[in-house]
Parts: structure tokens; C-alpha cells; sequence
């Protein structure tokens, strides 16, 4: 009997003891994050809200839509579309065995200047159904390899363009070797037209990316020959055509910087363009265009920005206009407490 | 001492009567060494069953999932388990292969970042579950070892070990009883935790090893116990104790089982038979089932939806990959398709199709969320945190916080449909108040109860009756609940301080005392600290009837064998009397009695008969008034019938537990041919023996007079019937399940409001028949005929209760009638269910849970609730009190029951809202991001190449969308938890679904087509062919895909602004952080060498930022993309606003503050028609209170 007591007692006082300090640390400390109390702005959708956000978006819009169709409609653009013309008459029938043959490929065309261009005039160069955006197309060249002349034989990813002969291709891969090789000379009234190749890539590009160390090496010098061959004494960061080309599309139908003609042009004056048409859109039937355009704040041509804009600002007017209407019509005051369920639908939920 | 240990000795052996019968344990032709009765017990040789016939188990008990050794490979088994992580795995495994499309390391980083949390996760919660383990397993307790008894964990404790329990310590293991301090080895135990009854049980040694009662008698006892192997039944128990060369047969009443409690009782000596995971109530649990919330499973639906959207993208994709291969590549020289490899043959389009499958899957894999499951996770653990720490559910009385114990069930809180509720420590305290009396026809006892307050309170309040009820609330405004004395709540002046004397029936008075102080079991004990006694009862009110006796005078302070003595402080004389009553027979309180008798022969020599018993009874249909003691007075005896009868109807509406008191002197003659009687029966051996002993019973106890009647509160945990009023607004049903007695049950019923005067009650009793069929016919019968009741029930407003106990269950849940008895539950406003055992209460809980098909709540404290608390698709524990089992296998924990309404009416609601709107924007987010990538497809030929950088793709998920989304997750409330409280019905929007419906899914994902259309298509023709800037370079691939993906961050944020409707700092922070990381990613990204930014080498600054189209662009793309979406939501508000868009206007422009009439009585509406619940009630008494006035007018 007096060997329960110390026993039981101790006990006691044990768990006062270990109760005592957890109960002070249980106790949640209060915060206003951890009671879910943070001030909070609560905003809702009134009327009020609801028109005047369509109508700054339409007030937003509207002008921006309009700006930028100005601006499309000060670009001026020449398209034009040579491949079927540049491919002799005889050969029509069988594009793909001219453009493979040694014929003559030279070609002539003429183009009207419509309206007045400024300098600098863009010449693009513009392919369809050409698809830079395959996948077994776009893996298919070395980084590493471009940049710096030490890692030269990193053709590992080039795969099936890697070597010639089992030395290394440089640059390597199916996109280099599919470089565009059509050229074009301009000459307007018998004069030629200078056609500047330089500054058509991105500065950062032809510093960080493309090693002015890095010179071609045994390229298209196998048994097939894909495009454009490069001179070897010239290191690839001066290699514009190529750097442009490297820089695959997202689209099939892709326009490349070619150069720019650094003068104005005049209406009506008639441009003679020289072109040699080697480059092989016939297999894939793919066309081939020449493209000289003025650019403006936005870029180029491009009225569908102006016209999306304007679209959706209307848009946003109409809806505006539906809502004042839906307001006027259905008005409900804000806070009604009769549009709660259950003063709507008494009794039955 | 040596006195009080005598008495101590000789008290508790003259208690029992007829109830128990030593002597007739265990029958004999057991099957004991049979099959499944295999086990061996070599008592106080426990090294013996370390060997190998035996090899019994340690009694360590682990409930964790995981061990050390297997926690990887089961944890990672269950991560891959889900559909989504295995598909990712694929990828990851794919992503090795040149069939990638994108790096190796973008596919394996996100997938180890997501299952290594998710794992993280599951570590801890498992190492909690680990830690609360050790704790059980360390407790101490002593075992003999050689000479002594030495502490050991119970851990270490052994099979055959011989145990010394002490008073009110848990039992560490089954138990074979051997002896206890008490002489006759009775000892008593609290069976809380294992079946939730709250009385006390005996337990009995057998009378061969009574002698071992001290510690050193231990040294050389040798015995052993052959028994049943391992089972879960808790009341029965086989098998047979080899001791001196005698086989003695062992029954269930020599066995302490685990996590019984050992009370009234100093201490035991046992014998451990089953260890741990063997013991009986170990045997009984079951493995905790992992559960996953409603909106969890719905969301698998949602990915198998795009599970099938990415098949049928990859077939077109793969489809078109292999006619292109077939038709086009042969004429695309400039990718040699004379020389290409096996992915990309034109002479085999099949293989190339079959293989760019796989790169496909890979590529629209973006269309499932990878990110979703660990944003889920994070944002649940949050939601969890918010619910640990918030100290509106923090019990400052036990300093125990709520806390969510698994974080997965946080959104299923909000769709709770109907709660199944323990009662016995979750609605009440387990402590009696004596509140009330009725003596000789007069009312005592002004404390009034919950219900009576708030009626006058609300009658009060409004204006109407303001004048009228001045005199009702004045004689209120002292309220009687400030009583310090535990079991003691009466506060009449008229009775105390010996005032009782001056009372007209002031000897009617005395005798009711004496009824009290005398007719019970009890046992008194003096704190010595206090001077005063408190008592050791079976029951709690037969505590509260003797603590209510002393308070009045009548202080019981001793029991010897045979008589209890009284002192009777306030007498004529003034001096205080001891009264001496010898105790000549106890006829003891049964459940199926409900009465007790004593007859005792006081000082003068006068042999008094004194009864208090049950005052109504439940009938086989509908509550009557079936009286016990009624039915047995005598014809003069019922002087005060009446006047009683009405207090007894007015106690029981209150929810109080009545019970009357009648006496009848005796003559001695009398008394003498009865005793002969009734010694004769007592002495009989046979069958016959408890109809004779009934019988005798029965002739003593009639012809007796009524002096009045008790009424005593089952003291409710605080605020459970305004958590239960709320709950029933909230539209919640409320199924209350308990092992206690139906009479308890049906007053709890009242106290909680579930019952009340008016309601229909379906009471459902299973006959005594042996023949199963014949009482299955007969439930059948009850249970139609019930719910014929309520079909023709004409009045809207009638209401329906069912009462049902366990043994009718049984019945009742089997395959042919279960639903038809759900259908009758439902139907009915409440639901009682009685004396059910664990098992039973997890039947009962699948069948709502499987039968209705709604969510399913259990609440309960012990570990007869363990059960249900697992069934139930959320399990909530009562923590706080003794025993954990019940917290451990729960879901969340509270340690109120009130608390459960802020759990569920407050985080339920925001955590289903939050969870809901978040997987709805994840899909819309993923879908908008994915379908760009097949669009895109399309114009590359299907080749598998994306239009964005590989770490644009890895950000995406992980980095750039996923802050936003989780503190939408987190942080989002629609309304104000006060307004979610004030509110009840908003709760619904939860049950009914509202914000996780196929329509608003679907609405969703059409909402998600349509932004990837206009990204993809608006980027697509602005990029189309012109020089994007004013220096003439055209856009390639990455100026296309950068802007593209800048389109889609300020679309999918813009969208997300649109979504929530709550904005704190933090999340303005994560919208326009994550708006802002992007546009810093991509500065620094492009900063950095080309090799690793390759492409995306300086395109922001020397590229897209100078150029204005890029920034129109993106201008033009985020607005259009979000017009659809804003103009719907400006005319759902307009014309089919959802309440808590209301609630938000009228919050929005105070019009709760202005107009305080329209704000309340709102709340009063916005309320579920209830038929159960506080409200219901207080609406009744105040129509009683109002036609009671009108009368006395």
C-alpha cells in the first residue's frame, strides 16, 4: 500500500510537468498570415467596372490599330515569285533534272518599283515548303563546333553530314549543308545596284556564336552537294549568308535577309535583277521568291497586327455597348440580398 | 491504515449481487489445443516463448506504413501508382533515347523534383505516425523479473511475464487476471477506448491464484494457459489455465484487455498472453486505408479525359509524321533521305510512325500537369498549416490545437453530406450534473439549460414581446452555470443550506435525500486535502446523485459489508446525526431492470424499500411513456403522480436524464417471507435461477409510493448543440452512433436537439426470438412500416427520428435489408443509433458512405471509433482525452467537438474552393501551354520539334505558373470566415459540387482550347514571313516561340488576376513575380554563354525588346485571350449571380454595416430547413412560451 503512493504520486506530478510547457507551445501563435486575416483587396466585378474596362481596352486599341496599319501601309514591298520563269521552257516539264544539270542557271528579271523607297531597301530572299523546322533538320548542327575552332570534330550531333571522307565537316550538320545558293545582282539604268551582305545577321550572333577562328573546312566537298559552298579563308563570323540560314525558321514558308540596297528607289524605276537560280526548291516543289521591302517602326508589311488591334478593340466596344445595354435592361442593384438562393428559390435547395 | 486496508478489502466484495456469478466461469469441452486454439501461455517463463515453437510476437505496436528498409521501394511503388507519375516516368525513361524532343534532363528534373517532395512528404507524416508509436510503446509498467518487479517499457514486455498494473494505469497487453488488492480479486475497468462504454466493468480472478497478491509470491509460480490464438473478438475469450496440477477453464471476465484502463482498483497482478499486434484490440484495427478526397478521384477522371486527348494528338501527330515521311521527305533533299536512320525512313513510314509515337507522347506531354499532384501536395500542406495554427480551433482548456493530420482530405471537408458521430467524450464530457428535482410534486432547481436560455434570449430580442417577457428574462438574468462543483449544478435556495427543513413536505424532502444518499453502489473516499468525500460510482450519476446528496446534507462516508452510513448535517436539533442504515438486500441496476433497489433497515429498526428507476422507456414503435416505477405503485402511492409526471416531461425535453425515486416501509413479516424467497432463488442452481431471482425482484417491487424525481444533465462538451444547430443550417445530417444505452442515447438526443418534443420517432427493437427469421421478418416489418409513416406523412413540417440499437444492426445491416433501413435513415431528420459495437459503426458508416454516395464524416475520441473513423471518407479524432488510437487513425483532429463547425463550415469551404478552382486553372493552364505545341507541330512536318527552348519548357511548370496557382491555392477566400459562419448555406456550394462540376471542368478546358488557338494563331500570322523589327531580320524559331511563350505568361496570369477574388500582398507578389522572373529568366538567360543559352542568346535585349511588335504583341494576345473569359464572368454576375457574389457586394459597398436589419436577417434565412438542431427547437419553446402567456392572459 505505502509502496503505491510515492509511485502514483510521481506520476502526477510527471505529467503536470510535461503537460506544463506543451501546452504553451500548442498554443498557435497569431499571426495575421497564419489566421488567414492579411488585408486584402476584395475587388469585384460591378457594372461600372465591367464597361469601363472594355471601353479603356477599345480606347487602348482602337489607336494602337490604327497606328500600325499606317505603318504597314508606309512599308512598300516587291515580291517576286521566279521559279517556274528562271526554269527554261524546255525543262518545265522536269524542273528537278534542270536544276540538277550544269545548264546555264542564269536568269533575268525585271521589277517595277510601285512607290517611292526609302534606304535602306531589304532584299529577302523568301522559300515555301521548305521545312528549316524539322526536327532531324534543326538537331543537325554543332554549336560548339561553329564557335570555336578547338572543339572542330564535335560533329557528333551533325549525323548524316558529320565527315567527308572521315575528316570532319566544318560546319557540320544538314543546315549548313543546305545553305541557299541563289545569288541576285541588282543593276538599275545599267548601273549596278550595290547590295550590302554585311550587318544582315544579329550582331550577337556573329560575336558570341559563329568563332572568327573558325574557317570552313571540307565543306561540300563530298560526293553530294547540298548548296552554297563557302570560302574557306573567310572565318564563319563573316560568313553572313550562313549565320542568316543558321538561324533555322519556325515556319515552312520563311524569308531570309539576303542584303540591303543602301539608296532610295524611285517610282517607276525598273529594276534588272540577275539572279542565278541554283538553289533546288523543285524536289519538294517549293517556290522561290525575290523580296525588297522598306521597313518601318513595326517591321515589315504587316497589316494583320493593325487590323487584329482594330478587330478587338470594336470588339471590346460592342461588348461595352452589350453590357450597358444587359445593364439597363436586367438592371440588378449590386448586393441585392433578393438574388440569394435561398430568397430566390425558398425552401428548396 | 491498517484499518482502511481492511476496509478497503472487504468493500468492494459485498457489491455484487445477482449479476455476477463467481463460480460459473468458462463451460467445460472447449476445443482448447484444437484448430485456432493453439496458443501456449507458460506463465512467468516468458524466455520460453522466445524459442521457436512459440515465437510469439514482441508487444512493440507499429501502425506506421513504412519501414526504414521499405520505405523507398513502397513509397516510390506508390508514387509510380498514379497514372500520371508513371507516364512521366516513361517520358523520363524515353527522354534517354534520341527520340526526345527535348533534353534529357528537362524531362527527369521536373519528375525527380515532384515525386522526391511528394516522398518528402509522406517520410514525415509517416515518422509523426512513428514518434507517437515510441510513445505508446516506451510507457512503463512493472514486470516481474527473478526476486522483483522492475519497471520495463511496454515494449519489452513479453508473452508470459507476469504484471503489476496499477489504478489508473492502461493495461500494456491481454491480461489473464491473477489478483488484485481486493481480497475476492475483483478489480474494475474503464472500457472507454475499446467499446466507448463509460461505465465501469469488473473483472474477476479465478479463485486459485487469488492468494498471489503480493510481490513476492510471485518467485516460484509456475503455470500455464492454453487458449484461442489471436482473434478480434473483444467478449469472448477460451481457454484454460494449467496451475498446480489442476486445469481450471478461463472466460472472458479473467481477461484485462489492451488499452482498458484499470479504475477503482489499486492494482492487479496478470499473466501477458497476447502481445502488440495480437492483442485483441490490435487485432480489431485495421490497416489505415489511404483515402483520397472526391475532387482527387474526379480530377483521375479528368486526366484519363487528357490521357485521352494526348492519344488522339500523338495518333494525328504520328499519323501525319508517317505521311509526310512517305509522301514528302523523299523529296526533301536538303535532309538526305537516302540516308536517314530508322526514325525517319520514307521506305518504312510505319516504323518511323510507330517511333515518333513515342517522341510525340513525350512532346503534347505538357497537356498533363506534371506539376499538378506536387502543387496539390504543397498547396495542401499549406491549407494543413492554416488549420494546425489557427487559434479559433485551439482548446485553451486541454492547450491542444486542431490539427490535419493528413493533408489530403483538406477539399473533402467542404463536401461533407452527413456526419456519423460518436457520443461519449465527442458531444458529451462523460460528467453528470444534478440540475433538477421533483419532490413531492414541487419543482426544484432553477439552473436552466442551454435550450431554456437561448429561447428566452431569442423571445427576448424580439421587439414584440419585449414587454411581455420582461418577467421571464428578469427571473433568468442570474444564470445558474457557474457551479465549481463537479456533478453539481442546482441552485435553488429553497432546498439548500438546510433550508429544506422549512419546507411544507419537509419530511417527503428528507426521505428523497435519504433515497439518494442510500440506494446506490458507490464508494466513498476522503480527500484528505479537501476534508470531503467524492465517490467512486459505476456510473457517473449515481456520482452526481451523491455528490447532490451531500451538498443538501446528506453526506454518504461509509460502507462496511453490510450498511452505509450517513451524516445528516442540518437536522431538527441542529447538530449533525449519523445514520446508520443496515443494508439487507441490493437489487441491482440492469439495462434491462433500468431500476435498483435497496432495502435497508434503519436506525429505529423500520425495513425501507427504496427504488429509483427509469422513468420512460422506449416501446416497440414510438417513445411512450412506459413507466418503470409508475407502473409499480401503489394505489396511495401515487399522490404526486401527476404534478411529477409533468416535471418529468419537462426534464426530459430538456435533454436531462430523469429518473424516479419511490420507497415503501416493510413489515417485518413481510420482509421475512420474501427474503426466504428470494435466498432460495439466490441459491439455486440452473437455468431457472435468473427467472427466479427476476421474479422475486419483481414481487418485492410494487406497491410503491412515489416521492419524486431526479433530473440530471449528461453534461454536453461545450457548444455542441450550437456546433450541431450549425451544422444542421450548414445542411449536414447527423447520425449519432454510440455503444451507450439507448435511454443515454435517446437523452443525449434531446440534450444535443436532435430530438424534441413533437418529432416522430421511429424506434426499431429486434424481438427476443431465437428463430432468425422470424425477428428478420418482424424488423422488416418495423422498417416499412416506418418509412410508410413518413410517405403519408401530410405535414411539411413533421419531422422524423430513428432510433435503432445494436442488435436490431445486426439485422438490419445485412445485404437484404441494409438498404432499406438507409432509406429509412435518410428519410428521417436524425438518427440514433444505440449500444452498437466498433464494428457495427464502421458498417453503418459504409453503408451511408457506399449507399448514399456523399461524403462521410466520422467523429468520435476512442478506439471503439477507429473503425468508423477509418470507414468514413474523413475520420476525425477527439484528442485530448486518454487514448489515442482514435487521433491516430483519424484524418484531422480536434479536441472539441465544436471546432468541427469552423473546420468544416470555414476551412472546408475555402480549402474545396480553393482546391476546385485550382485544378481548374491547372488544366486550363496546361491545355492553353500544350495545344500551342501541337499546333505547331502541324507546320513542321510532325516532326517533334517544339517551338520553345527546352528550359522555357522546364520553367513553365515548375517555376513560372506555379507560385500564382498556389497562392490561389493557399490564400483564395470568396468570403470572409465570419461571413462563412454567419452564412451556413453557403456551405452547400460544397455538397452540391458547384465549383468541381463536368460543366465547369469542361468550361475550363474549352476556355483553355481557345487561349492556345488565339497564342498560337495571333503569334503565328504576326510572325508569318516579315521582318519582325525595324532592322529587317525576320523572326526565327526562337523569336517566334519566345514571344509566343511571353503571350502565354501574361494570358495565363491575367486569367488567373480574373479567377480570384482575394488579393493580399502575397499575391500580387507571385502574379507579378512570376510575370516579372520571366522577363528576368529570359535577361540573364540570355546573358549567359551561348552554350547553354544557344539560341536564345541575348534574344530579349538585342532582339524583342527593341523591336515594338513583340510588346503589341503580347499586348494584343493577353487581352484577347482573356475577353471570352472576362465576358463571361461579367454576365454570369450580372444575371445568375452565386450567393457569395452577392455576399461580396454587399460587403463590397458596407451595406452590411448600413443596413444591419437586412444583414441579420439574412443570416436568419440563409439557413438549411432544419428539423433537427438548437434553432428547431428554441423555435418550438418559444411557440410553447407564447401560447403558455396567452393563456395565463
Amino acid at each position: 500500500m505505502s509502496s503505491n503512493t510515492p509511485s502514483s504520486s510521481a506520476g502526477g506530478v510527471g505529467s503536470a510537468d510535461s503537460s506544463a510547457p506543451r501546452r504553451n507551445s500548442k498554443r498557435p501563435k497569431y499571426s495575421k498570415f497564419t489566421q488567414q486575416e492579411l488585408p486584402a483587396c476584395k475587388p469585384i466585378l460591378t457594372p461600372r467596372w465591367v464597361i469601363s474596362a472594355f471601353i479603356l481596352v477599345s480606347i487602348v486599341f482602337i489607336p494602337i490599330g490604327v497606328v500600325s496599319l499606317f505603318a504597314s501601309q508606309d512599308v512598300v514591298e516587291i515580291i517576286d515569285r521566279y521559279e517556274t520563269e528562271c526554269v527554261p521552257q524546255d525543262f518545265r516539264n522536269n524542273k528537278v533534272s534542270f536544276i540538277q544539270s550544269d545548264a546555264n542557271k542564269t536568269c533575268t528579271r525585271r521589277l517595277t518599283v510601285t512607290k517611292r523607297m526609302k534606304q535602306p531597301i531589304y532584299v529577302y530572299y523568301q522559300l515555301d515548303n521548305f521545312y528549316q523546322n524539322h526536327r532531324r533538320y534543326v538537331k543537325s548542327r554543332s554549336d560548339s563546333q561553329l564557335k570555336d575552332n578547338s572543339s572542330w570534330n564535335d560533329v557528333s550531333s551533325c549525323k548524316p553530314e558529320d565527315d567527308s571522307n572521315g575528316q570532319p565537316i566544318v560546319p557540320c550538320g544538314l543546315i549548313a549543308w543546305s545553305l541557299f545558293n541563289d545569288t541576285y545582282n541588282f543593276s538599275l539604268n545599267n548601273q549596278q545596284l550595290a547590295v550590302n551582305k554585311t550587318e544582315i545577321s544579329w550582331k550577337s550572333d556573329r560575336d558570341s556564336k559563329f568563332g572568327n577562328d573558325v574557317f570552313p573546312r571540307n565543306f561540300q566537298n563530298g560526293t553530294l552537294i547540298g548548296g552554297k559552298s563557302l570560302d574557306p579563308t573567310v572565318p564563319l563570323s563573316e560568313q553572313e549568308d550562313l549565320i542568316v540560314w543558321m538561324r533555322t525558321a519556325a515556319l515552312p514558308t520563311f524569308r531570309k535577309l539576303y542584303g540591303k540596297i543602301e539608296r532610295d528607289l524611285q517610282p517607276n524605276e525598273v529594276i534588272h535583277v540577275t539572279l542565278e537560280n541554283n538553289y533546288n526548291t523543285y524536289s519538294f516543289n517549293g517556290k522561290k521568291k525575290l523580296v525588297l521591302s522598306t521597313t518601318s517602326w513595326l517591321g515589315g508589311k504587316n497589316d494583320f497586327l493593325g487590323i487584329a488591334y482594330l478587330t478587338v478593340g470594336g470588339l471590346c466596344f460592342f461588348l461595352a455597348l452589350s453590357f450597358t445595354v444587359v445593364y439597363l435592361v436586367k438592371p440588378r442593384r449590386l448586393g441585392d440580398p433578393s438574388y440569394l438562393s435561398w430568397n430566390r428559390n425558398p425552401g428548396g435547395q | 491504515m491498517a484499518k482502511g486496508r481492511i476496509r478497503r478489502k472487504l468493500r468492494k466484495s459485498h457489491l455484487y449481487t445477482f449479476c455476477l456469478y463467481p463460480g460459473a466461469a468458462g463451460k467445460c469441452g472447449q476445443p482448447v489445443g484444437g484448430p485456432g486454439f493453439s496458443r501456449t501461455v507458460h506463465c512467468n517463463e516468458p524466455q520460453m516463448h522466445s524459442q521457436k515453437p512459440f515465437k510469439y510476437r514482441a508487444n512493440d505496436i507499429s501502425t506506421t506504413k513504412y519501414s526504414f528498409l521499405s520505405f523507398l521501394p513502397k513509397a516510390l511503388y506508390e508514387q509510380f501508382n498514379r497514372v500520371a507519375n508513371l507516364y512521366f516516368l516513361g517520358c523520363a525513361i524515353a527522354s534517354l533515347t534520341p527520340l526526345s524532343p527535348f533534353s534529357a534532363v528537362s524531362m527527369i528534373a521536373p519528375l525527380a523534383f515532384v515525386v522526391g517532395l511528394s516522398m518528402a512528404k509522406e517520410a514525415l507524416e509517416d515518422w509523426r505516425r512513428f514518434m507517437q508509436d515510441m510513445e505508446v510503446n516506451s510507457r512503463k509498467v512493472k514486470v516481474h523479473a527473478g526476486e522483483a518487479f522492475d519497471k520495463k517499457a511496454w515494449q519489452n514486455v513479453r508473452v508470459g511475464d507476469v504484471v503489476r498494473v496499477e489504478k489508473d494505469q492502461f493495461f500494456p497487453s491481454d491480461l489473464l487476471l491473477l489478483s488484485s488488492n481486493n481480497e475476492d480479486g475483483i478489480c474494475y475497468v474503464e472500457t472507454m477506448n475499446l467499446d466507448g462504454e463509460t461505465n465501469l466493468k469488473p473483472k474477476r480472478a479465478l479463485e486459485v491464484t487469488l492468494d498471489l497478491d503480493e510481490d513476492e509470491d510471485f518467485k516460484n509460480f509456475k503455470g500455464i494457459i492454453k487458449c484461442e490464438d489471436p482473434n478480434p473478438s473483444l467478449y469472448t475469450f477460451v481457454g484454460n489455465f494449467e496451475y498446480n496440477g489442476q486445469v481450471y477453464a478461463i472466460d472472458p471476465s479473467q481477461i484485462l484487455l489492451r488499452d482498458s484502463k484499470l479504475r477503482n482498483t489499486a492494482f492487479v497482478y496478470g499473466i501477458v498472453i497476447f502481445t502488440g499486434h495480437d492483442s485483441k484490440v490490435m487485432q480489431n484495427s485495421t490497416k489505415s486505408p489511404s483515402k483520397r478526397s472526391r475532387i482527387e478521384r474526379k480530377m483521375d477522371y479528368i486526366i484519363y479525359v487528357l490521357f485521352s486527348v494526348l492519344l488522339v494528338i500523338s495518333l494525328i501527330s504520328s499519323f501525319g509524321f508517317a505521311v509526310e515521311i512517305k509522301y514528302s521527305m523523299p523529296g526533301w533533299w536538303f535532309m538526305r533521305p537516302q540516308e536517314a536512320d530508322e526514325y525517319y525512313n520514307p521506305r518504312e513510314p510505319v516504323t518511323s510512325g510507330i517511333s515518333h509515337m513515342v517522341t510525340a507522347l513525350m512532346l503534347y506531354g505538357y497537356l498533363i500537369p506534371i506539376s499538378l499532384y506536387v502543387s496539390i501536395e504543397v498547396v495542401k500542406v499549406l491549407q494543413a498549416t492554416f488549420i494546425n495554427q489557427d487559434i479559433l480551433m485551439y482548446d485553451e482548456e486541454t492547450g491542444i490545437p486542431a490539427q490535419a493530420r493528413t493533408s489530403n482530405l483538406n477539399e473533402e471537408l467542404g463536401q461533407v453530406d452527413t456526419i456519423l458521430s460518436d457520443k461519449t467524450g465527442t458531444l458529451t464530457c462523460n460528467q453528470m450534473d444534478f440540475l433538477k428535482c421533483s419532490i413531492a410534486g414541487t419543482a426544484y432547481g432553477s439552473s436552466s439549460s442551454d435550450v431554456e436560455l437561448a429561447a428566452e434570449q431569442q423571445m427576448a430580442n424580439d421587439p414584440v414581446n419585449k414587454v411581455e417577457l420582461e418577467a421571464v428574462v428578469s427571473s433568468l438574468s442570474e444564470k445558474g452555470h457557474k457551479s465549481s462543483i463537479k456533478g453539481f449544478n442546482f441552485e435553488d435556495s429553497r432546498l439548500m443550506n438546510g433550508n429544506c427543513l422549512k419546507e411544507p413536505k419537509q419530511e417527503d424532502i428528507m426521505l428523497f435525500f435519504r433515497i439518494l444518499a442510500v440506494c446506490h453502489t458507490a464508494i466513498p473516499e476522503l480527500n484528505e486535502e479537501t476534508g470531503s468525500y467524492t465517490y467512486e460510482a459505476e456510473s457517473p450519476d449515481e456520482g452526481a446523485f451523491l455528490v447532490a446528496a451531500r451538498e443538501f446534507g446528506f453526506e454518504f462516508f461509509q460502507r462496511t459489508q453490510s450498511s452505509v452510513t450517513v451524516r445528516e448535517k442540518y437536522t431538527a436539533s441542529g447538530n449533525p446525526i449519523d445514520r446508520e442504515y443496515k443494508i439487507l438486500n441490493v437489487l441491482e441496476f440492469t439495462s434491462k431492470r433500468k431500476r435498483m433497489t435497496v432495502i435497508v433497515r434503519d436506525e429505529d429498526g423500520q425495513i425501507l424499500l427504496m427504488c429509483k428507476g427509469a422513468d420512460r422507456l422506449v416501446s416497440l414503435l414510438y417513445l411512450d411513456l412506459i413507466s418503470i416505477i409508475f407502473d409499480r405503485l401503489s394505489k396511495d402511492g401515487r399522490f404526486y403522480q401527476e404534478d411529477t409526471t409533468r416535471h418529468l416531461n419537462e426534464y426530459g425535453e430538456a435533454g436531462l436524464r430523469t429518473l424516479a425515486l419511490a420507497y415503501k416501509k416493510l413489515e417485518e413479516s413481510e420482509y421475512s417471507a420474501w427474503n426466504t424467497e428470494f435466498q432460495k432463488a439466490k441459491t439455486s442452481i440452473g437455468a431457472d435461477r435468473d427467472i427466479m431471482l427476476e421474479k422475486a425482484a419483481e414481487m418485492m417491487e410494487r406497491d410503491l409510493i412515489l416521492i419524486g424525481a431526479t433530473a440530471v444533465e449528461d453534461k454536453l462538451q461545450k457548444g455542441v448543440p450550437k456546433c450541431i444547430d450549425k451544422l444542421a443550417q450548414a445542411g449536414l445530417k447527423l447520425w449519432v452512433l454510440t455503444g451507450d444505452k439507448m435511454e443515454t442515447a435517446i437523452n443525449i438526443g434531446y440534450a444535443c436537439s436532435l430530438l424534441r418534443q413533437g418529432m416522430k420517432q421511429i424506434c426499431i427493437q429486434a424481438t427476443d426470438s431465437d428463430v432468425k427469421e422470424e425477428v428478420k421478418v418482424d424488423i422488416l416489418k418495423q422498417i416499412n412500416n416506418g418509412s410508410q409513416t413518413i410517405r403519408e406523412e401530410k405535414d411539411p413540417y413533421a419531422s422524423f427520428a430513428l432510433i435503432i440499437d445494436g442488435k436490431t444492426l445486426v439485422y438490419a445491416l445485412e445485404d437484404d435489408m441494409k438498404h432499406r433501413f438507409l432509406d429509412l435513415g435518410v428519410r428521417c431528420a436524425s438518427v440514433i443509433c444505440c449500444r452498437v459495437s466498433p464494428k457495427q459503426k464502421a458498417l453503418v458508416t459504409r453503408l451511408v458512405k457506399q449507399g448514399t454516395g456523399k461524403t462521410t464524416l466520422a467523429i468520435g475520441d476512442g478506439a471503439n471509433d477507429v473503425g468508423m473513423i477509418q470507414e468514413a471518407d474523413i475520420g476525425v479524432g477527439i484528442s485530448g482525452v486518454e487514448g489515442m488510437q482514435a487521433v491516430m487513425a483519424s484524418d484531422f483532429s480536434v479536441s472539441q467537438f465544436r471546432f468541427l463547425e469552423r473546420l468544416l463550415v470555414v476551412h472546408g469551404h475555402w480549402c474545396y474552393k480553393r482546391i476546385a478552382q485550382m485544378i481548374c486553372y491547372f488544366f486550363y493552364k496546361n491545355i492553353a501551354f500544350g495545344l500551342t505545341l501541337f499546333y505547331f507541330e502541324a507546320f513542321t512536318g510532325f516532326s517533334g520539334q517544339s517551338v520553345y527552348d527546352d528550359w522555357y519548357m522546364l520553367l513553365f511548370n515548375v517555376v513560372l505558373t506555379s507560385l500564382p496557382v498556389i497562392s490561389l491555392g493557399v490564400l483564395e477566400q470568396d468570403v470572409s470566415s465570419e461571413v462563412c459562419l454567419e452564412f451556413p448555406a453557403i456551405y452547400q456550394q460544397g455538397p452540391r459540387n458547384l465549383f468541381f462540376d463536368w460543366y465547369r471542368i469542361l468550361g475550363w478546358m474549352g476556355n483553355g482550347l481557345l487561349a492556345s488557338l488565339i497564342i498560337f494563331f495571333l503569334n503565328i500570322v504576326i510572325f508569318y514571313n516579315q521582318a519582325f523589327c525595324i532592322g529587317g531580320q525576320t523572326a526565327d524559331m526562337t523569336a517566334l516561340g519566345t514571344t509566343m511563350f511571353t503571350c502565354i505568361i501574361w494570358s495565363l496570369n491575367i486569367q488567373i488576376v480574373l479567377t480570384m477574388s482575394h488579393f493580399t500582398w502575397i499575391q500580387h507578389a507571385t502574379i507579378w513575380g512570376s510575370i516579372v522572373t520571366w522577363y528576368l529568366f529570359l535577361a540573364v538567360y540570355g546573358a549567359l554563354s551561348p552554350d547553354i543559352s544557344r539560341d536564345a542568346y541575348q534574344i530579349l535585349v538585342e532582339a524583342l525588346a527593341p523591336a515594338p511588335i513583340y510588346w503589341t504583341t503580347t499586348l494584343l494576345v493577353a487581352v484577347t485571350c482573356n475577353l471570352p473569359y472576362m465576358a463571361h464572368i461579367a454576365y454570369q454576375r450580372c444575371l445568375k449571380p452565386m450567393d457569395h457574389h452577392i455576399i461580396q457586394e454587399i460587403k463590397y459597398y458596407r451595406k452590411d454595416v448600413e443596413d444591419q436589419h437586412m444583414w441579420k436577417r439574412e443570416q436568419l434565412k440563409a439557413r438549411q430547413k432544419t428539423k433537427i438542431g438548437f434553432t428547431a427547437r428554441v423555435e418550438a419553446k418559444i411557440r410553447q412560451l407564447r401560447s403558455k402567456m396567452h393563456k395565463k392572459q
